[in-house]
Formats: structure tokens, sequence, C-alpha cells
């Protein structure tokens, strides 16, 4: 037995016949080649596998894929835009937030969605919105560096079409 | 001139693909007609198996096939470092098989498998399979399981003993504590620990039934030497009829090393099934009982000294719990890569160590990031803290008073700790420990703590201060030093690379070691760009395929940047002098003459003789022209075999403060100086160090693998088992110093592990000092709020 769902895919309709069983992780990766969100536990707990449904960041293990039916997903594939990286990305590239990379899609959007929210966290903010995703490789020091970095260079360009005030980036 | 790159803190030439998601890990390969296998684990610790009924999971929807042990002609899997060394060896080595045959002995060992179409329906069918246990008592505690009566786990080990394992100087030791004007002893639970690498690990098998050959996807540290175990020892199948690659690997710390039956298990299948793939993934759960766990030490402490504070004896007796059976290099690391290391960074004369190696129903035990030398580190770091608080003296002035000073290196041990069964010797190559403790002792304001603590018990705080002056040992190690007769070690230790320039100019690297996060692509890039004169853009890093890279021992032990590197180094140096030979051709002068600066092979005094690398490779690669006797191409490839291991070390400093109502324990700062040599990149060095800080900060503060009497996993999954979040740690203050090490070109000398060895001991030493007040002079760990209270509550206690 399946079930027919519609969603938008980082920006993409996308229909599938699914079985109810099936994660919405589990349709991203397996059905739609989504590889870059990936599967950390069986608990929910590592978020690996976060990826945005309708603009919140979830943890698409906990997820029927199902229940996004008439969603928007967004995946780590869908962070980049004309080739350009997204401001975390490019964040956690330069301050070296990743080292073996498996957590590092699922950060990406736990982040992404801290920002959405926020442009000037604090470090304790920006631990808590990340304190669903789990790291083993770098202690989270370099996470939040990129993260904070990440903010900063959004806060600058959001300020910059007001024009050439000074203090856009504080 | 080309921009200095060797040193530089460069971006990672692998991260592109991984902030994208286009990471390539091994649940990410889908091949044409894959089928997913399942593994049936043993819900029992211990138990004999006397049946194995799998015909109605044979009629299940979907389901390939289906395997017993019975089925599968294979050895069990082998040990590769049985402990060797001094007196009371006994090595009675018990190995798992591929599955189970006769009786299980921890909850999670392999029973039987399930092949089928789709992941869902191979663990549909493993519910359809009958296993009749014989269920048998259990010992999960590595002292209990040698004492008289306790449960045995298998007749050729009696009282459940792996070995006796001795090394240092007993009669000296002996004597140092009949001398002692102080003596202090103390039990030390140093706990077990689950890795949890956040890629667990899988396996992919191919068998092509038209070249009778196999390829094998892992997620693995060592692919040589997974094929050259598989096939050696386990399979029978030739070793030149497999291939393995390890894909992107999503963390290690160690677990990633061994060879494991399901590598095994999906070579087999594959034949089986008449070819098509077979894909094994571990679920997290699964990773928790089947792959391996680290630590798990008892450890009876003694520590003789002198009331001026001078150390002058260590004696220490290990229960080292290896699981129920061992896994590869299990025993060595609890022995050599233990005992070996009790020191520290101390002269201290005499030291005697024994360590009893021990079956219990758990999962086996094996190198975890550290591997022996946290555990060898929390039990002198420990020693230095409660020999402080017995003479009355200052924790850093102890240490201070008991370093191997800076002009006695190279260091012999004088309780022979670094020396092997037939004399071979190892040294301390390098230090110059005060440095480090003087520059982290700064950072934290150190002589000015007391004000702080004041100032937090009015919080209701109590803080602590906790030092680890740690030394680590990396780049083991010498083939001859762990290769001597005795020793145990199964295999050389050298690592390999090659190097071609191809006529374009671009240079492809080949190299043996195989990297799970830690950049390797960069600093190989930046090492061979140094040394060739060429863009960095211009190369590329080749590892993780047996096919088309040289054998390797892989990456553990933090061997590659002082290993692996300097074998690069040795191939590079070796096209830079046939190209110098070329150059001379192409020039008309002799090769004497021939100056190197970068990329340019000039004419000594001729500033316009001049060509390049790019300009050499392109004519010797064509070879039109050789001179005579010269073989075309600049192709080379280079093998080092380190004449000694490297010694970082460094001073960390934790401070913590404890709410004195609930017992919670938060560190509040982390101060880490390090030495670790010259650094590659110094972007990749603080990752490290910031990563392995955190893991041992886990196992101090939060972490422990807990089964219970009946041999079942009680922190079986991570909502039970805590691992470091983000919000429970504080960003770490990092500083080095740098004594470049001697034993390679470089002077590097490893950083995978020295954050992990370092902070375990010096958080702990940070939660005894702050309850130090209360009259508590230990506690183990990890330092739960539960524990804390209650530690707190009984010294209260105690006092009114």
């Amino acid at each position: 037995m399946t079930e027919h769902i519609a969603l938008v895919v980082n920006g993409q309709q996308r229909e599938l016949d699914v079985e109810p069983r099936r994660l919405l992780v589990q349709v991203l990766r397996e059905d739609l080649d989504l590889t870059g969100t990936h599967v950390g536990c069986d608990t929910s707990q590592c978020g690996a596998c976060t990826v945005h449904v309708d603009g919140l960041a979830v943890k698409s293990c906990t997820m029927l894929a199902v229940q996004a039916d008439g969603s928007a997903v967004r995946t780590i594939e869908g962070m980049a835009t004309d080739g350009e990286l997204h401001p975390i990305q490019a964040a956690f590239w330069e301050k070296h937030g990743l080292q073996c990379g498996f957590c590092t899609p699922g950060m990406i959007m736990a982040a992404a969605d801290l920002l959405q929210r926020t442009t000037e966290p604090s470090d304790e903010e920006i631990r808590h919105a990340i304190e669903g995703n789990f790291c083993r490789c770098t202690g989270y020091h370099n996470i939040v560096e990129a993260i904070r970095e990440a903010a900063a260079v959004t806060r600058a360009a959001a300020a910059a079409p007001v024009g050439e005030k000074a203090g856009g980036a504080r | 001139m080309t921009t200095e790159v060797l040193g530089a803190a460069i971006k990672r030439r692998e991260d592109p693909k991984f902030i994208t998601g286009a990471g390539n890990y091994l649940d990410d390969i889908k091949l044409p007609g894959m089928t997913h296998a399942a593994i049936l684990r043993s819900p029992y610790a211990h138990a004999n198996i006397r049946s194995v009924d799998v015909s109605a999971a044979r009629a299940m929807p979907g389901v390939v096939a289906v395997i017993t042990g019975a089925d599968i002609p294979y050895n069990p899997l082998p040990m590769a470092w049985p402990a060797g060394g001094s007196s009371g060896l006994q090595n009675n080595v018990n190995m798992p098989r591929v599955l189970a045959t006769d009786s299980v002995k921890w909850t999670g060992e392999g029973v039987a498998a399930v092949i089928a179409e789709t992941e869902e329906q191979a663990y549909d069918a493993l519910e359809a399979i009958l296993v009749d246990y014989e269920p048998l008592p259990t010992v999960v505690d590595a002292e209990e399981a040698t004492k008289p009566g306790a449960p045995q786990l298998h007749e050729n080990a009696p009282n459940n003993i792996v070995f006796d394992w001795t090394v240092g100087d007993k009669s000296g030791t002996e004597k140092a504590f009949a001398d002692a004007e102080v003596v202090v002893k103390q039990r030390l639970v140093n706990q077990r620990l689950i890795p949890n690498p956040m890629e667990g690990r899988g396996d992919i098998g191919l068998y092509n039934p038209g070249t009778d050959e196999y390829t094998v996807w892992m997620s693995s540290q060592t692919p040589h030497i997974q094929r050259l175990l598989l096939t050696a020892f386990v399979t029978g199948i030739p070793e030149h009829k497999v291939r393995v690659i390890a894909p992107d690997v999503g963390g290690a710390f160690g677990t990633k090393i061994f060879c494991y039956a399901d590598m095994a298990l999906v070579m087999f299948a594959s034949k089986l099934i008449g070819g098509r793939p077979v894909k094994w993934v571990e679920g997290r759960r699964e990773n928790y009982q089947s792959t391996t766990h680290g630590r798990d030490h008892i450890t009876y402490l003694e520590v003789a000294g002198k009331r001026d504070g001078e150390v002058t004896g260590l004696r220490v007796k290990t229960y080292a719990n290896l699981g129920g059976r061992l896994s590869t290099i299990g025993p060595g690391v609890p022995t050599t890569l233990y005992g070996r290391v009790l020191s520290g960074c101390y002269k201290i004369p005499n030291v005697f160590c024994e360590v009893i190696g021990v079956y219990t129903n758990t999962v086996f035990v094996d190198a975890y990031r550290g591997a022996g030398r946290p555990e060898a580190t929390y039990v002198v770091e420990r020693a230095m803290d409660l020999f402080a608080a017995e003479v009355g003296l200052d924790r850093a002035a102890i240490r201070r008073k008991n370093f191997i000073p800076p002009e006695a290196f190279p260091y012999d041990n004088p309780s022979g700790l670094l020396t092997a069964v037939n004399g071979s010797k190892l040294y301390i190559d390098s230090g110059n420990y005060e440095p480090a403790l003087n520059k982290a002792l700064t950072a934290v304001n150190y002589y000015e703590i007391d004000k702080a603590k004041k100032e937090a018990r009015k919080r209701g705080k109590l803080l602590g201060v906790g030092l680890s002056t740690y030394l680590e040992v990396c780049g083991v190690a010498p083939s001859k030093w762990i290769g001597a007769v005795g020793e145990g070690w199964g295999a050389a230790m050298w690592e390999s690379a090659n190097i071609r320039v191809h006529l374009t100019g671009k240079v492809v690297v080949t190299v043996g070691t195989s990297p799970q996060g830690q950049g390797h692509e960069t600093t190989y890039s930046q090492i061979i760009a140094h040394e060739l004169g060429v863009p960095m853009d211009d190369i590329v890093i080749q590892h993780s395929d047996t096919q088309g890279t040289p054998f390797g021992y892989g990456s553990y032990g933090s061997r590659t940047s002082n290993v692996g590197s300097t074998a690069a180094i040795k191939a590079a140096g070796k096209i830079k002098e046939k190209a110098r030979r070329f150059a001379a051709h192409m020039l008309e002068a002799s090769v004497d003459d021939i100056e190197i600066d970068g990329p340019n092979y000039r004419v000594k005094g001729s500033p316009d003789k001049v060509k390049t690398i790019q300009e050499i490779a392109f004519a010797l690669d064509l070879a039109f022209d050789p001179p005579e006797g010269m073989e075309p191409y600049l192709d080379e490839t280079a093998y080092w075999d380190t004449p000694n291991c490297t010694f970082p070390f460094g001073t960390h400093i934790a401070i913590v403060e404890i709410d004195e109502e609930t017992g919670g324990v938060e560190l509040v700062r982390y101060v880490a100086v390090d030495d670790v040599g010259n650094e590659i990149n110094p972007l990749i060095v603080g990752g490290q160090i910031h990563g392995g800080i955190a893991q041992g900060v886990g196992q101090a503060l939060w972490e422990g693998a807990v089964y219970n009497d009946d041999g079942q996993l009680v922190s079986g999954s991570m909502m039970d088992y805590a691992l470091p979040r983000a919000a429970w740690l504080p960003s770490f203050e990092l500083d080095k110093t740098v004594t470049p090490s001697p034993v390679n070109p470089l002077g590097v000398k490893g950083v995978g592990e020295a954050g992990t060895i370092g902070s375990t001991a010096a958080t702990a030493n940070a939660v005894i000092d702050a309850l130090s007040p209360l009259g508590i002079r230990h506690l183990d760990m990890p330092y739960t709020a539960q524990k804390v209270w209650h530690a707190i509550q009984t010294a209260k206690g105690g006092q009114a």
C-alpha cells in the first residue's frame, strides 16, 4: 500500500508514491537521491538528518514522508544558489567548522533556522540552537565560530542595500 | 615567488563537497541490483546456541538468502596484537567468528543474517528466525571476572584471564616503596566509553563471478590492512582478488581500525547470491552493541615519594576489560600503549605495572581516541594530585619538581618502560615541559585562584581548578621495535607514498594512510606544494583504495602527519633528484651544478639557464630525448619507517563550578597549551585539539557505557549515553609552545589524540579540587550531578 504525495523539494515540484511507514529522511535519501541529509542515530537525538520543512528546521527522521505532503522541503543540496554558497556554508568552510563532515549538513540547516530568527545571536543562543545536533569531531568550538561569522555576514548583507551607513555590520 | 603554504592556516580542500551535501559516505553508495543485509544479534550476554531455525525467515517477502554461522567456512577473525612483553604471558586468544556457531559471549554478537531486496524486508525477516539459546551466568566487571567462582567464558582462559602482562622494574619499585617517606594508594575506575563517530560502520560486498574478484567498500581507517586480514586470515581468498575502498568516512576515533565480522559477511553473501552487491549499514543501537568500546580499566595505584614532593615510585595494577571475545588489537592497547607510558612526563625512577586482560560478557574493547595513553595519563595525573594533597604541596609545584628536565632528552626511561623484550629501545625524543605549564598557569591566573574560589562560594558554587601535564606518544612505531620478538605486534608500521608528475605538470600523490575527517588531502597538498614548488591546486591526493595506492597501514595513533608525511617527503625527494638529473641533461650542465629553487632547476651562476619542474616533467614523460640509462617519467615511491616515536606534551587546565545544592558540574573554562611540534596547518591543528578536548571532557563529566549484571547494555542508545552537546561546553582557549621533534624532517609530532589525552585528567582533577574542601580526595568518573550530589551529602554527613 502506498500513498501519493506531492512536495516542493529545493524549489522543484516532486510527486511520488510512498509507503506510509517511510520516514521523510528515507524518501529524501533513497527515493530522491538527496544523500546529503544523513542518518546518525535511531532515536532522533543526533540531528544529522535536519532539513527545513516550510521554513522550519525539522529532524527528518521524526516525520513520516506522508506528513510532509504539500510542504516545501529544503535540504543541504538546496542551500547554495546559482553556485554561490549560503553564508553559513561559507562560514563553516572559512572557520574550519567541520572535520568528517557527517553532521555538517544537519548543523548547517539548524544554524540557518537560527539565523532566520535572529542575526544577532549570542554564543549561548548559538549553542542552544544546535543542541539537538551532535558533532563528535569539532567539540563545537569552530561551529560556534562559524555561525557567529555567518550572522555577521548576514547582518552586513542586510545593512548594505540601505546605503553606505556606517555600522552596518557591528 | 610562490606563497609559503607549509604551516599556513589554509582552508580545507575537502570541505566544498561536505558543506554542499556532496560527500560520499558508505550509505550514500547505490549499486545496481543492490541487496541489503541485516544481522540477528544475541539478546543474551552469555548463552550456548542449541539450534538456529531459519526456514520461516527464508519464506519471508523479499528475502534473497538467510545465513547462519554454520554456513560460513571462514576462519575466526584474526588477532593482530596479542599482548607481548614480560612475564606471565598467557594470550588465551578467542576471536569472533563471522557469525556465532555454538555460543554467544555478549548481547549483540551476530548469530544469523538476512539478505533481502530492501533493508525493511531484511529486518522484518530477522524476526522470523528462531534461535534456541541456553542462557548461562554472566559477568561484566573485569575484576569480578577473575575471582574464584565467577562465570567462565572460555575453556582456554581460566579465571577469564586473557593475559597477565608486566612492564618496568619490579625489584627497584619494591625498594622505592620500602624506602618511601610517603605512600599514597587509590583505586581508580576508568569507565567504559562508546566512541560514537557520527557515521556508524557499514560495508558493501560485490563479487564478480566473471573475474572471481571482490570489491568491498567499508567505512574504515585501514583499507589495506583489512584486505590483508580478510584474505590471508579470514576467508582464504587470495589477496590480489580483493579490492577494498574506504569512501568518505564520517569519523572513526579508532573504531574503524579493526577487522569486523560484517566485512567478511558481505563478501560471503555476495558470492552466495551470485554476485549481487550486499550492503550492510549498522544502526546506532547496533553500533553500541557490536562495534568496539574504549577504556574500561580498574586500577590499583600506589605512589611512593618524599615529603619534599619528589615522586620515587609508581606501582600500578590494572584489570583491563577486553570483552567477550577479542577485537583486532584489543590486548595491545592496555599493555604497550598504556603501561609503557605510565610515568608520563615525569622522571619517576621506579615504575612497575601489571595488567591483567580479562574476558567479560560485554562487547570487545579496543583502541578509542588516545588508546591506552588517556588511561595512563589519567593514572599518573591523578597520582600527582593525590600525592600533592598528601604531602601538602601545590599541584603545579609538584609537577614542576618531577618533570624530566629539558637537557635530559632523548630520555631513556630508567625502569625500561620503553625497552622491548629484545632490548630494543625507544626514547622520549624531545621535550621542554615548563614553558607550557607556565603559559597555562598564567592564562588562568592560577596563583590567584583562591579569590575566585571564595567568590564562587558566595554564589553557592564550589570552584575547582585541575591540571594535566600530559605526555602523548605518536607515530607508533619503528617496525623493528614493535616487531621485536615477544612484543606481539603482528605487523610493521612504516608508511608509503607515491608521487607522479604528469606530462601536464599536474601532480598525483597516492598515500597509504586513510583519513576520517583530519583533512589529509589539504595537509599532504601543503607539504608536496612546498617540497616540489608547484601550486597546491595542481596537486591531487589519492587514498583509501587498495587499487592504485601503495600498501599502507592507515591512519590512527596520530601517525599520518609524522610517519605518512615523511614518506611523502621522501618520495618528493626522489622526484627532485631525478628532475635534477634530467635538468642537467636538458641544460647541458653537470648534475652537481643544478640548484633547486622551488619549481626552478637552475645552473649555478647562470640564472638564465633554468627549467621548471613542469618543463622537466613534460620532456621526461615524453622521453623523446632521455639521457643514457634514465627511465621515462617522474614517478617515485617511498617508504618511511620512523626511527622513533614522537612525544607531544602540554598543560591542560580545566576550571569547573559545582552547584553545592544539586551536584551539577559546569565546565566554565578550559585552557590548553599544547606542544605538537611544528604545525603543517594551524587551522587543522586547532580543530583536532578542540575535538579531542570535548571527548576527554565528555568522559570526565558525562559519558559511560553501562552494562547491568545480566550483560544488558543499559546505555544502549543515544538517549541513554550522554554525548556532549554544544550547550554543555564552553569555547576552548588554546595556546602552544613549539619544540620540534628531531625524529622527522618536518619536526612534527602528531595532534589527533593530544586533546583527549590531556583533558580527561584535567577535568577530573578540577572536580576533585572543587570537592576537596569537603574532605573528598577521590571520586570515580563520570561526575554526574547524581554522583556528585551523593558525594557531597556523604561528606557533609560524615562531618556532622
